[in-house]
């Protein structure tokens, strides 16, 4: 039953999935360290380099995790799908290998300095280590998601011969979804990176933290929070009504329409049953979908009907795109709570806090189940229109790839329990010693050799 | 379409490089961590496991970067090839991924989770990047072989499995020779000594075995009148594991000069193997089966590589020399973020 190809489609997803919870949190995290950094050298005030020195902690220990990952993901083109390279490979392979000169290394290299050099170089160079690292885990999504939406809406190129060539490469990477896939993935960073950091401090708070860093990255946070969450709505908005240009199948997926129709209601449940084509308990808001999808009440929706035998499994698609809107609406709620309360001066409730520990890897949720959405939807393609995931995938022996996936998926369960334990740990110590481990540095700059008496206080 | 001939040429050029770079850079690592000591009773060993790890903190993402980019030029040019390669590979590089993963993550867990956990997390490290030596070492076995699956081939792959482990920790204990003192690096000389032998024995084993088992190869070291200049290539590989040998016991007992030498004379090492390698098989690219022209890409694509790679490259080795730079000097203290 279990055959090469569904094998490779289950690892594809383990290790893509896994790979992106890291740089969901880092992306954003970078300008989170690169603001509190910038912070302290323009104040002066310890308190952001108390922030600093804690997140970037947790920063190196998840940017660890995301190398360490995408390395797997680099080489799964090629052990599991030769034909993907095959086809498309002349598109693909350049924008890959420009994530790699243009972000991977830049992003490597100044972490060390970042990590491990802030005694060793000026302040400043210091803190342009930290941009640019940012820039880097910026600049890497950039490519990614250029080649991630070429697959799903491609554009620029030509088939000779049943394979892609390239014609223009500003067509190629600046595809129709691109933009709003961009700047869609970037908000949703920067939400989950958002809520991982105010749960962790609520934590801290939680278990007796009565310093000033855990309150003033909480605040930060939200405040972020506050304006990204609605923001990433609209987006998305604009992001579904992009599709319905190119991937009206989708579209249909996510609505939940089996049949083409006029006045379609947006369902806020229903068990999509893909056997008899329809769906059952359905609860929905009247002509809602059409005036959403088409601005008119009455507008027609195209339903899956028109796509037979070609259109994803309906049942995923629908519910992972009610989970992520879900988590965005409470995203808002509680980013809006929260920055009231910090506008109006009153501290957070205790239950208040609780809330937002339980909401420290909400945004994990929702980037998985968009990611979800967006793949599952795409689906029987892999690149759409052009190459269907069974003429890509290797031929070798199921028992290789069962093997594999067995040993990748022991791995990640593993690491997955330790990251979260080891946060744990590293919140609970911060609440007893003060986050300064090392020395502080000062502003003038520590090189190695400099008398070691001549640094700044640390109240 | 004189330009259009030369490109497959200029990208497995940058391809050799990207391996040679990672494998002097990661080499280094990946040996640092298969040197990992764990003698019983000795509270010492902790201490120096904290100082060899502090050692290679500061670089080892960006030296598997060049992993990271062999593969994605191979993939890029020769997507063929990478076809092929990826295929017949697809165990050996699943269990190096596990191998990397693990060593990659120790570095941060063994540092941040419960101290009880930590001796946990360096016995790991030293797996991950065992495993790692390993699978790579076996991988470039089976790809001189042909990807042949009899019995003498797996053989083969499983000395150079062997002999690529060697020479990791070959270059990982020159590099500590490099960046520590005291007791730490007596130990390092010690373990260069050693492994820079069994690295020779390999070394030596793989030169006779090759041009034996592939005619094409022994056609070309052995041709008049090349062969008396390409021999220059072993000749000077054996005069450097000398020389090396010679500057590792003098300064074990106790001359300090030239402490970089042993070093950059095993990356030379390197270089001159990977030269010889390259040479026996140059212009193909899957020993036997494809030359580089059959399995490249469309020009187009090159050619808008080419450019990035041209512009970015230097940018890349200026500041992985500034990193180098920053970080230059003994490692004494672990100054963990
Ligand atoms: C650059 C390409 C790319 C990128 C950035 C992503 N994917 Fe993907 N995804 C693929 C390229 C791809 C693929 C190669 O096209 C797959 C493999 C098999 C397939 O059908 O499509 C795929 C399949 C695939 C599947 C299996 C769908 C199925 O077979 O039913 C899931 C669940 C995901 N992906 C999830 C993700 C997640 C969580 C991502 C977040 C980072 C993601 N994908 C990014
Ligand atoms: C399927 C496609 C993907 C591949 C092949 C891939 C490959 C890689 C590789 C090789 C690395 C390690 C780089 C290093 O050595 O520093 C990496 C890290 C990273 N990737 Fe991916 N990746 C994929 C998907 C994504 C997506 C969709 C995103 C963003 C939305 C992303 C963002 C990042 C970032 C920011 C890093 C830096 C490490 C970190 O922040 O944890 N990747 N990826
Ligand atoms: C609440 C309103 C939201 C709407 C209307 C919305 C809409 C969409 C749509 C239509 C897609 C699929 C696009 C396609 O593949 O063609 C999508 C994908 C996605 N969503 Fe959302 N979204 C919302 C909230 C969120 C939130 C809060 C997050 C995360 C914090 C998020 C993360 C993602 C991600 C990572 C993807 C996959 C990448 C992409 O295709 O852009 N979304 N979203």
């Amino acid at each position: 039953m279990l055959d090469t190809l569904l094998l490779s489609r289950i690892q594809f997803a383990a290790n893509i999935s896994f790979h992106i919870l890291f740089p969901a949190i880092t992306i954003a995290l970078g300008w989170f360290l690169f603001y509190f950094k910038l912070r302290f050298d323009l104040s002066g005030n310890p308190v952001w380099m108390r922030a600093y020195r804690f997140w970037v902690k947790v920063f190196a220990l998840t940017f660890a995790l995301g190398v360490v990952s995408g390395i797997t993901m680099s080489f799964q083109f090629g052990t599991n799908w030769p034909g993907y390279m095959e086809k498309v490979g002349n598109i693909a392979g350049p924008l890959l290998g420009y994530e790699v000169l243009t972000a991977f290394f830049l992003e490597a290299t100044f972490l060390g300095i970042m990590l491990f050099g802030i005694n060793r170089v000026p302040q400043k160079v210091h803190t342009l280590s930290t941009l640019l690292v940012a820039i880097g885990t910026s600049l890497s999504t950039f490519w990614i998601i250029a080649l991630n939406s070429w697959m799903q809406t491609p554009a620029g190129h030509e088939l000779r011969d049943g394979i892609a060539f390239p014609v223009s490469w500003m067509e190629i990477i600046f595809n129709p979804s691109f933009t709003y896939r961009l700047i869609h993935v970037l908000l949703a960073s920067g939400l989950t990176a958002a809520f991982f950091i105010a749960g962790i401090s609520a934590y801290r708070m939680l278990h007796g933290d009565s310093k000033r860093a855990p309150r003033l990255a909480l605040k930060t946070a939200m405040l972020v929070a506050a304006v990204l969450a609605p923001l990433q709505v609209l987006v998305g908005d604009l992001h579904g009504l992009d599709t319905v240009k190119y991937q009206p199948a989708k579209i249909a997926a996510i609505e939940g329409v089996w049949e083409t129709q006029k006045g379609v209601p947006l369902l806020l449940f229903a068990i999509p049953d893909s056997e008899n084509r329809t769906n059952h308990f359905e609860i929905g808001i009247p002509r809602l979908a059409s005036l959403i999808l088409t601005h008119d009440p009455d507008g027609e929706v195209k339903g899956l009907n028109e796509f037979k035998g070609e259109h994803a499994p309906v049942g995923p698609v629908f519910w992972s795109f009610r989970v992520m809107v879900a988590c965005g609406l409470l995203m808002i709620a509680v980013a809006w709570i929260a920055s009231y309360r910090t506008w109006r001066k009153q501290p957070l409730s205790t239950g208040f806090l609780r809330v937002l520990v339980a909401c420290t890897f909400i945004g994990w949720v929702a980037t998985l189940s968009g990611w979800y959405v967006a793949e599952i939807g795409r689906q029987p393609w892999l690149v759409h229109g052009l190459l269907t995931r069974d003429e890509a995938v290797t031929d070798l022996a199921p028992g290789n790839v069962a093997l594999s996936l067995s040993l990748y998926l022991l791995v990640y369960v593993v690491l997955l329990l330790a990251y979260i334990q080891t946060l744990r740990v590293m919140a609970k110590k911060s609440v007893e010693v003060e986050e300064f481990e090392t020395e502080p540095p000062t502003l003038e700059g520590s090189l190695p050799n400099v008398d070691k008496t001549a640094r700044g206080s640390s109240t | 379409m004189m330009d259009d001939h030369w490109l497959p040429v200029i990208f497995i050029a940058l391809m050799g490089l990207a391996v040679l770079i990672y494998a002097v850079l990661d080499g280094f690592d990946l040996g640092v961590g298969i040197l990992l000591p764990f003698d019983a009773g000795e509270t010492s060993s902790e201490s120096q496991r904290d100082t060899m790890i502090a050692s290679i903190g500061p670089f080892w993402d960006a030296n598997e970067t060049w992993l990271v980019l062999a593969i994605g030029l191979l993939l890029i040019a020769f997507p063929h090839a990478h076809s092929v390669v990826m295929y017949h590979l697809y165990i050996p590089i699943a269990i190096m991924l596990i191998g990397l993963i693990l060593r990659g993550v120790a570095f941060d867990f063994r540092a941040k989770a419960a101290v009880s956990q930590k001796l946990a997390w360096d016995r790991t490290f030293k797996a991950g990047s065992l495993l790692t030596s390993l699978s790579q070492g076996f991988m470039l076995g089976q790809y001189v072989m042909g990807f042949d699956t009899g019995w003498q081939a797996m053989l083969f792959a499983a000395v150079s499995a062997l002999g690529v482990t060697a020479a990791y920790s070959y270059i990982g204990a020159t590099w500590l020779a490099l960046k520590t003192e005291g007791a730490l690096r007596q130990r390092a000389l010690h373990w260069a000594r050693r492994c820079g032998r069994i690295c020779f024995a390999g070394v030596v084993a793989v030169s006779v075995i090759n041009p034996l088992v592939n005619p094409g190869v022994f056609a070309r070291w052995f041709e008049y009148p090349l062969v008396m200049f390409v021999l220059l290539i072993p000749a000077l590989c054996f005069a450097a594991f000398i020389w090396n040998d010679m500057t590792l016991r003098r300064q074990l007992h106790g001359d300090s000069r030239h402490v970089a030498r042993p070093f950059f004379v095993t990356a030379l090492i390197f270089a001159l193997c990977f030269t010889g390698l390259a040479f026996s098989f140059f212009p193909e690219i899957v020993p036997g089966r494809m030359d580089i022209w059959e399995a490249a890409s469309a020009p187009e694509s090159l050619r808008f590589i080419l450019v990035g790679a041209v512009l970015v490259v230097p940018v890349i080795l200026a500041y992985t020399a500034f990193s180098y730079y920053v970080f230059r000097g003994k490692t004494t203290e672990l100054r963990y973020h």
